[in-house]
């Protein structure tokens, strides 16, 4: 059985800054040439920082704006081109969840009818909108409120049961808990969770928060300024990181208990200004262990028995 | 739920505790334009006259309170004897219908315009938004003027003339908020969910700019109002047997000296109406736009 989805070197770059008679306009590649595979069922995170090209990656996969090279395939076919009619009637199949659920919704219009809007866009039942209440949590007096009488879980609550009255099969959630109260987080992720079990759904899940993706993702990818720098099964991503970035991400995570705080977090600087990236191995200038060749040469992503990395010294490093 | 029930009687009372806290000048307006509005739909059934009705008997009375004035003609009479009130509740009937057309034809066209500038994009960007500024780089007064004297006076020309006016302001503004709209989590979550752009503008752009669209009608039908006048009063506009307040207007002219009501009253009409409209819409632009909130 072929996968779900699959994603073939993306590359999706924007334009900074106004072009003039005297100089061309620079581009910054948001999105650095990305291939990652999902299987049905399964959720894959996606973790890095601000900038590193997270949410232009789930709007690539998704076909929500075009890539300028690469392609995607979604359960055997390739994304169809924006807009058309096959596109729309593939918005049944991938739905996407933002973190700014208040802003998702339609401040004018009633919970109900923002539920049922997807069913009335595609012509299905619009008794799947109750069911899609329910399985989330809502009771259905909720139904005849607005947006701005709901509180911040509620609302994203909201957002995904309009994104599970089309059946998708697959769900990109970008930050989906990350505008959202610890307490609240806990409930959204467990119920997003719940709706995977119970649906089989795949999930895509973007965040800057490790604890989060460790409770939900199977597989975990680590960008870097556009680039996938590690891939790895979750259990053995968060026992030990190849990848030097990933690492100091993983040790970046705050202990709560003061006693277990061993080593003091190591301090690599901001990022580098993603319009102009570093030549070579991108991390290079934050890299503690940056050598020669790490400032000469741009490392490839290498297979390391079911995970990968893109690294030229994980060998040593590993040691 | 106990919330949810009592939503109704109380939105009401809250309705009505807020009408007591308007100012004195807003509550006039609102009554003001509601009388007006309630002759541009009842002037026939409420007009003591026919409003062509002439009683060259009775030519030049004055109205009520001047000495010679008789309560048959609570307003006086004109040259001909006609009765002053019914021929000002027709007239302020078509000045109000004319404007009202005129007004919700250009905000429609404007409208339209601005959508389409906004959801197509570049040559038909370029085109509208060229058209608009040639419109407003216009002296449109002069131009009406120019294609009612050669065009002739037809109705369907002089309201077409009038629905020109001020559409541009209309598409100016709509095509900036459906950008800025487009952008917003919601427009974008629904093409998301398989919506087409038409979808996403009528159902749920539309309704979200209508506030700052509506406070420009409010701004707009005054001088639409004014913009009819001036044209009758030139005699160029609504002629006779028709009357409208600007017609009035131009025909008392002549008599000011010996019948100075004949264009007094008309006058005060249209000053009224189009102030409370000024009123309305100020206060309206600042109940809809929060940063403007003392």
């Amino acid at each position: 059985m072929t996968a779900l989805l699959h994603a073939e070197s993306l590359r999706k770059s924007y334009q900074v800054g106004r072009r003039s008679l005297f100089r061309k306009a620079r581009r910054f590649n948001a999105v650095d040439g990305v291939s990652l595979t999902l299987e049905r069922g399964e959720t894959l995170g996606i973790v890095g920082e601000s900038g590193c090209g997270k949410s232009t990656l789930s709007r690539l996969v998704l076909g929500l704006s075009p890539c300028d090279e690469g392609g995607v395939v979604f359960d055997g076919t390739p994304l169809p081109g924006q807009d058309t009619e096959a596109w729309r009637r593939l918005r049944r199949r991938v739905q996407l969840i933002y973190q700014d659920a208040a802003g998702a919704l339609d401040p004018r219009q009633t919970i109900r009818t923002q539920i049922e809007e997807p069913l009335r866009i595609h012509g299905l039942p619009l008794e799947r909108a109750q069911k899609a209440m329910a399985d989330v949590g809502l009771v259905p007096a909720m139904g005849s409120r607005h947006p701005f009488e709901l509180s911040g879980g509620q609302l994203q609550r909201v957002v995904i049961a309009r994104a599970l009255t089309l059946n998708p099969d697959l769900i990109v959630m970008d930050e989906p808990v990350s505008a959202l109260d610890v307490s609240i987080q806990a409930q959204i992720v467990n119920l997003i969770q719940d709706l995977q079990r119970d649906r089989g759904l795949a999930y895509l899940f973007v965040t800057h928060d490790l604890s989060v993706l460790r409770h939900v993702s199977d597989r975990v990818a680590v960008m870097y300024l556009g680039e996938v720098v590690e891939e790895a099964p979750r259990d053995a991503f968060f026992d030990g990181a190849l990848h030097p970035y990933a690492r100091a991400l993983l040790e970046a995570v705050p202990v709560p208990d003061p006693a277990r705080r061993s080593r003091a977090a190591p301090r690599i600087g901001d990022p580098p200004n993603p319009a102009a990236p570093p030549p070579a191995c991108r991390f290079h200038p934050r890299c503690p262990f940056a050598t020669d060749v790490c400032r000469a040469e741009r490392p490839a992503l290498r297979d390391f028995g079911g995970r990968r990395a893109a690294c030229h010294r994980v060998e040593e490093l590993s040691q | 739920m106990s919330v949810i029930d009592s939503v109704g009687p109380g939105r009401t009372r809250r309705w009505l505790a807020g009408l007591s806290q308007l100012p004195v000048v807003v509550i006039c307006a609102m009554c003001f334009m509601a009388l007006m509005l309630f002759v541009a739909a009842f002037a026939q059934l409420v007009q003591p006259y026919a409003f062509d009705h002439v009683d060259l008997m009775n030519r030049m009375t004055p109205p009520v309170p001047l000495s010679g004035a008789t309560w048959t003609h609570p307003l006086g009479t004109d040259t001909l004897g006609r009765d002053l009130l019914s021929r000002l509740l027709v007239a302020a009937q078509t000045s109000m219908l004319l404007s009202i057309l005129g007004t919700v034809l250009g905000a429609v066209m404007g409208i339209a315009l601005g959508f389409v500038a906004a959801h197509k994009g570049g040559l038909w960007d370029e085109v509208i938004m060229g058209l608009v500024d040639f419109q407003a780089a216009m002296p449109w007064f002069i131009i009406a003027l120019a294609i009612l004297a050669f065009m002739g006076n037809s109705m369907v020309i002089f309201i077409g003339i009038m629905a020109l006016y001020g559409w541009e302001t209309y598409a100016r503004i709509t095509r900036g908020l459906v950008l800025s709209a487009r952008e917003q989590g919601y427009a974008l979550a629904v093409r998301g969910l398989g919506g087409k752009p038409s979808r996403v503008y009528v159902h749920h752009i539309l309704p979200n700019i209508a506030g700052p669209l509506i406070v420009q009608l409010t701004i707009n039908f005054p001088s639409t109002i004014l913009f009819e006048t001036s044209l009758s009063f030139l005699g160029l506009g609504i002629r006779p047997p028709m009357t409208s307040l600007g017609q009035m207007l131009g025909d008392g002219r002549d008599y000011l000296i010996n019948a100075w009501w004949l264009a007094v009253i008309p006058g005060m009409v249209i000053f009224l109406t189009t102030l409370s409209m000024s009123v309305l819409g100020d206060w309206l632009r600042i109940k809809l736009d929060p940063s403007l909130e003392t």
